[in-house]
Parts: structure tokens; C-alpha cells; sequence
């Protein structure tokens, strides 16, 4: 299969996509946050003029406009760049979107996809480095998307466009130079299908977004000691694949939990109730989750790494799980 | 213009301006050598903004400042040292290296929170003019943001209730993308209003608002000067809009520093690359304020030297006290969630 790096299979995918159905709309400054190739989405913009606008810094304006657009038939994409910004959009997401379809007892779609990057980026501090998708998950009515690979993008960004739902994207800057696979047919992968990233007998590393591609790297050094971890990627939180989580679960009968959400209420938090209510019988070893610690993001590099879920704070879980 | 000041203000305001302008220079020359990652906001092009208008506030006044604060901060006397401490993550930093470049501030200067939101000071500043109402002193709250701000809509929910309520607040907006660069260039972000002048959006909520050259010291002395009186008396808010040309070093996400400034490019710009050299032939306020302190003979040519050699050294001692300064304990890292 021909290999892409991330933001190539990335754009790639929206440029299928906007070519495939005009009612596609993007409200968009750069869809690639400030990577160095951002320029590269000035191409799909000059492409298409009428389709991809750049909207005011009106977040809850944009989003709002975005969601009624798409209960009167478009199909909107909306970046809202860092996902911290999802706050001031907010009461339109979790509010209108996610609402609509349910209280108007089945009758209004809002297919918008909300496209964001979110996590530790490296000095982003407190306001720039939110990971929101526990919080979303807390509202009924949004699907949740965390990809994290080239294909893993592609593939999903077209299923979410395709989606009847409000969606929420949640992309990670730091996968951006990333390369893998990408089949050259066009692919869309469906929602709740989790994948299994690495097949490994000993521990089961359930982990989403940047955070797989950070355990697959802690997977490769344990192996040297002799340790074989199985990372699964859930793909989508809603829907979710329970199913291939639970049958890891069996296999290893040891779980880690890996998600940049703080560690309250978070996603490791969710999965890892779902597995104890569901597999109490099955484990060996408690649960553990490695999460951004409970504390807002800080700035200095030396202290974002430490309340990060960092390498070694995964490699110490697995350990422990197995000790 | 310059401000109706004697000249030991005048000087005063000459070397803020220095400040500010070498040590974003500095800033960016670190960035650009890797010493420090992370994305940041300079000043540069401003400093004829914030500089005079901030020497109008009395000490017991807020402020409330955004991602590009830098300026902001030094024209309040922040200590430069500290604010690259900060900005670098260190120990010695303003906010201890929780916040960086984007969130610096100083409480005993009189700022309370930096934002990074944009806009999202804007109800901040708008509750602190009621806190220091209510509490019945005569200080005001000072809202310091960009024109993109204008475009949430917690800018306009604000104006309506400052002027509903009367509130002793001056939001001064930094429109520094006059002449259409920035967004409209495709480059660096700058504000897509319908409204336009700016003034049109506080004005319809009835608040008093101007606009003024921020390039141009004395013209900004003079309306932030009159405005802050009449908020004093109890006339309620006001809004200036202050017009900047951006810096062209400063239009990318990533800025470089296309030459570095000395007071000699003020009568002669011929040492500045082609495609530069407008800005600061024509719109650089810190060279147009040094070039009329000499025209009217309030300094000469030799003391401007001075002055401008006497900060680059406070802003070389800034970086070795910063370099010097270690990173905080990690365990630092979890202090500070709750007063
Ligand atoms: C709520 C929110 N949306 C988007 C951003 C991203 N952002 C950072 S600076 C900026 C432009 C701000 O323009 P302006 O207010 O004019 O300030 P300037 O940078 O020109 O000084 C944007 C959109 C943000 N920080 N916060
Ligand atoms: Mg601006």
C-alpha cells in the first residue's frame, strides 16, 4: 500500500470529500491549526471559493450558523482550530446540535461535523491545550471521533461528513508528521469499529488519538523486555466498539487506560467502568488509567510533562497492572 | 504629535517604547535560535499605543490584557527579567512558568487575568468597572484587546451592559490592521467586520467612542487622557479604537525581525530591505515618536543613542537573568489550583 504523512492523507480526504457532494461547506481558517502546512489549504480554498469561508472569530456564531445550515440541508464542516475554542461555541453544540434530532422527537437532523485539535501541544498553557471529548461524551446526541493514523483520517473524516448526526472531529496536532498506510481507493471507515493497532498477549492498552501512537512506541520498548502489550484504538468513543475492547480484555485480563482528558470524569474514566461493570470477573490486576493529571494545563515545558500521560507514566502502568 | 508632557515624561515614554521594541526583537532572535518553543504575540508596531495610553492610568487602575501583552506589561513598569523568566518557563517568571507568553501578567500592576481567548476579557474588564463602582473608589477598568475581538459576541453583550449600567471602563482596541493587511492579505490574522469604522459597534449601544492614529503618541496621549477623566467623573464607558499598520515582520504565524531597529534608520531607512522599508519609514511608531523629540528639540540625536544603548543592555540583562533562572519543580505543577 502506498504510505502518506498524516496531513497529506488528511487533506486528501477533504478534497474527495468537497469534491464528492456539494453541500459540503467548510467554515475554516487553516485546517491544520498552525502546522507548517497550512499553507497547503490555500490550494483546496482557491478551489473552492464559494465552499471554504473563513469565518470571524465568532465561534458560537459560526457553530450555530454551521448547525442551522445543516438542519436546512448542507452538510457543514466547521473548524474551530484549538478545541479549547469549543467553549464560546458551546451552548450551540451541546445545546442545539446535540438536542435537535431527540426533542424534536426524530424529525430535525443537524449533520455538522465540528472539526478541533485538541491535547498537550507543547506550551499551549492553560487555555490552549483542553481535550474536550469526556465532556462532549457527556452530552447524548454527538458521535466522537479521535484518529489517529493517515488511513485512520481519512477514512473516518469521510464517514463523519457522511454521518446524520452531529459529529464531533477531534484530531491531534502532533500526529501531523506521521506516515502510514493510505489504500489509494477511496476508503470510509465506520464508526465503531475499534482497531487493534498491535496484537500483545500480556496487557491490554486501550488508548485514543496522539496517545496510540505514544503507547505503540512504549509497546516497542517493553517487548525488548519481554513484555507484549496490545494496544486497541477505540477510533470512535460514540459509537462504541465495546465489543473488541471486551475481547482484548479477556485475552489479557490486564487493562491501561491511556487518554489526554484530565483524569476526572475523563475517557479513561468511562471506559474503565464499562470494563469493570462489564469484566470484574476477567481481570487480573485493577484498572489503571494514565491520564493529564487533575491540575489546568501549565505552561513550562518541564511541568507540562509531568502532569502529562507521558512514556514512562505508561510504561510504569503496564508494569504495575502486571506486577 | 507628541503628547503635552515635560520632557522627563517625555524621555520616560521614549524609553518604554525602547524597551518594549528590543525586547520583542530579543524575544523573537531566542524563538528563532530555538532557545524557547511555543507560539507567541509581539508588540512590535504598537508601542505608540500602549505606551501612552497606559501612562494615563492611575495605580490603583486595571488592566486586562490579551495574547499579545508583552507591551502591555513593560509600559506598566512590569520588570522585563521577570516577563522573559516567564515567557521562557522559569522559575523566577511572573506566574511562576504556569502561563507564558499568553497568559503574563502582574497583579500588583494592576492585571488580574491574561487571556489568550480572544475576547474573553472583554466581560472581565467590564466586571471589574463594576466591582470598583460598587465599591465606591474612583478607579476604572481598562480594557486592552485587538480589533478580532470585535467579532465575539461577548464584545457586544459587554458594550450593552457598561453603557446599561454606566460603568467606569475604557475599552481601548488595538485595530492593528489598518490599510486591509493581515486577513485580507492572507497572512496573519486581523478582523472581518461588517461595521466599519469599529467606532459604529460601540457607538450603537450608545457608549462614546473615537478613533485615534496609534502611531501617533501625543494624538493617543490626548484621547485616552480625556477619556479616562470623563470615566473618572462618573460619565460612564468609553472606546477608543487605535489605528496601527502591522509590522511586516509580524504577518506570519512565526515573526522574523527583517532589520533591527536603531534610531539612525529614523533620518535614513536606506540600511532596511526594500520590502520593509515603508513600514518604517512611515508607520513605525517608535522611530516617528524619536524623530520628533529631536525635531523639537526635546532631546538630541546623542541622547536617543544613550537611551537606546542604555536598554540594550536591560534587555541583555534580561536574558541572562532569564537563562539564569532554573525550571520549576515539577512537583510545582500541581500548586496553585485553589486559593
Ligand atoms: C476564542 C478564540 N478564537 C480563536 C483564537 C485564535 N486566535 C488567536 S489570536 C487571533 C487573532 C486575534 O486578532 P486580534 O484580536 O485583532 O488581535 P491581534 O493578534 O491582531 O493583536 C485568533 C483568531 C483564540 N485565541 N481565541
Ligand atoms: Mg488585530
Amino acid at each position: 500500500m502506498r504510505e502518506l504523512v498524516y496531513y497529506e492523507a488528511k487533506l486528501e480526504g477533504l478534497r474527495e470529500i468537497l469534491a464528492a457532494d456539494e453541500r459540503v461547506h467548510l467554515f475554516a481558517e487553516s485546517f491544520l491549526g498552525l502546522s507548517e502546512h497550512r499553507g497547503l489549504f490555500r490550494e483546496i480554498v482557491k478551489d473552492y471559493p464559494d465552499r471554504v469561508i473563513a469565518p470571524p472569530i465568532s465561534e458560537i456564531g459560526f457553530c450555530g450558523l454551521a448547525i442551522g445550515a445543516a438542519m436546512a440541508g448542507l452538510r457543514p464542516i466547521v473548524d474551530l482550530s484549538t478545541a479549547s475554542f469549543t467553549f464560546e461555541a458551546w451552548p450551540q453544540i451541546v445545546n442545539e446540535a446535540a438536542n435537535a434530532l431527540y426533542m424534536s422527537g426524530g424529525q430535525t437532523r443537524a449533520p455538522v461535523v465540528f472539526h478541533m485539535l485538541h491535547g498537550l501541544r507543547g506550551g499551549g498553557a492553560a487555555q490552549h491545550s483542553h481535550s474536550p471529548q469526556a465532556m462532549l461524551w457527556n452530552c447524548p446526541g454527538l458521535e466522537i471521533v479521535l484518529p489517529s493514523s493517515p488511513r485512520d483520517v481519512r477514512g473516518l473524516l469521510k464517514t463523519a461528513v457522511n454521518s446524520n448526526n452531529p459529529t464531533i472531529f477531534i484530531d491531534h496536532t502532533l500526529l501531523f508528521e506521521l506516515r502510514g498506510p493510505v489504500p489509494e481507493a477511496d476508503e470510509a471507515i465506520p464508526f465503531g469499529q475499534a482497531d487493534v493497532k498491535r496484537a500483545g498477549g500480556d496487557v491490554t492498552v486501550i488508548a485514543t488519538s496522539y496517545m496510540v501512537q505514544r503507547c505503540l512506541t512504549v509497546a516497542d520498548r517493553l517487548a525488548n523486555e519481554g513484555i507484549q502489550v496490545e494496544v486497541v484504538d477505540p477510533r470512535t468513543l460514540v459509537p462504541l466498539d465495546f465489543q473488541t475492547l471486551m475481547a482484548s480484555v479477556e485475552k489479557t485480563r490486564r487493562v491501561v487506560i491511556v487518554d489526554e482528558c484530565h483524569q476526572s470524569c475523563g475517557v479513561a474514566a468511562e471506559l474503565a467502568a464499562r470494563i469493570g461493570e462489564a469484566g470484574f470477573d476477567k481481570l487480573q490486576a485493577p484498572i489503571r488509567r494514565v491520564t493529564t493529571l487533575d491540575v489546568p494545563v501549565p505552561y513550562s515545558a518541564p511541568l507540562e510533562e509531568f502532569i502529562s500521560p507521558s512514556e514512562s507514566r505508561v510504561a510504569d502502568a503496564v508494569r504495575a497492572v502486571l506486577s | 504629535m507628541l503628547p503635552k508632557l515635560p520632557r522627563e515624561s517625555l524621555i520616560e515614554l521614549c524609553r518604554k517604547m525602547f524597551l518594549i521594541r528590543y525586547f520583542e526583537e530579543a524575544l523573537i532572535g531566542l524563538h528563532n535560535e530555538e532557545r524557547f518553543k511555543g507560539h507567541y504575540h509581539v508588540y512590535i508596531g504598537q508601542e505608540a499605543t500602549g505606551v501612552p495610553a497606559i501612562s494615563c492610568l492611575g495605580v490603583g487602575d486595571y488592566l486586562f490584557t490579551t495574547h499579545r501583552n508583552h507591551g502591555h506589561l513593560l509600559a506598566r513598569g512590569a520588570d522585563p527579567r521577570r516577563l522573559l523568566a516567564e515567557i521562557l518557563g522559569r522559575r523566577d517568571g511572573y506566574n511562576k512558568g504556569k502561563g507564558g507568553s499568553f497568559h503574563t501578567n502582574v497583579t500588583s500592576l494592576g492585571f488580574p487575568q491574561t487571556s489568550g481567548v480572544v475576547g474573553g476579557i472583554i466581560p472581565l474588564a467590564t466586571g471589574a468597572a463594576y466591582a470598583v463602582r460598587a465599591q465606591k473608589t474612583d478607579r476604572i477598568s481598562v480594557c486592552l484587546f485587538g480589533d478580532g475581538a470585535l467579532e465575539e459576541g461577548a464584545a457586544a453583550e459587554s458594550f450593552n451592559m457598561a453603557s446599561l449600567w454606566k460603568l467606569p471602563v475604557l475599552y481601548l482596541c488595538e485595530n492593528n490592521g489598518k490599510y486591509g493587511q493581515g486577513k485580507a492579505a492572507g497572512t496573519a490574522r486581523s478582523s472581518t467586520m461588517a461595521v466599519y469604522p469599529l467606532t459604529d459597534l460601540p457607538a450603537g449601544y450608545k457608549i462614546p467612542a473615537q478613533q485615534v492614529d496609534g502611531t501617533n503618541a501625543g494624538a493617543v496621549h490626548g484621547v485616552v487622557s480625556e477619556a479616562v477623566k470623563k470615566i473618572r467623573q462618573g460619565g460612564g464607558p468609553q472606546f477608543i479604537e487605535a489605528q496601527t499598520v502591522r509590522w511586516p515582520g509580524g504577518v506570519t504565524n512565526w515573526p522574523v525581525v527583517p532589520i533591527a531597529t536603531d534610531a539612525a534608520i529614523a533620518w535614513d531607512v536606506t540600511s532596511v530591505p526594500e520590502a520593509e522599508r515603508e513600514w518604517y519609514r512611515d508607520s513605525d511608531p517608535v522611530l516617528i515618536f524619536i524623530r520628533e523629540l529631536v525635531e523639537k528639540k526635546q532631546v538630541s540625536r546623542e541622547e536617543i543613542s544613550e537611551i537606546q544603548q542604555g536598554i540594550l543592555g536591560v534587555v541583555s540583562q534580561a536574558v541572562e537573568f532569564a537563562f539564569d533562572s532554573p525550571y520549576p519543580n515539577s512537583e510545582t505543577a500541581l500548586e496553585d489550583v485553589f486559593a
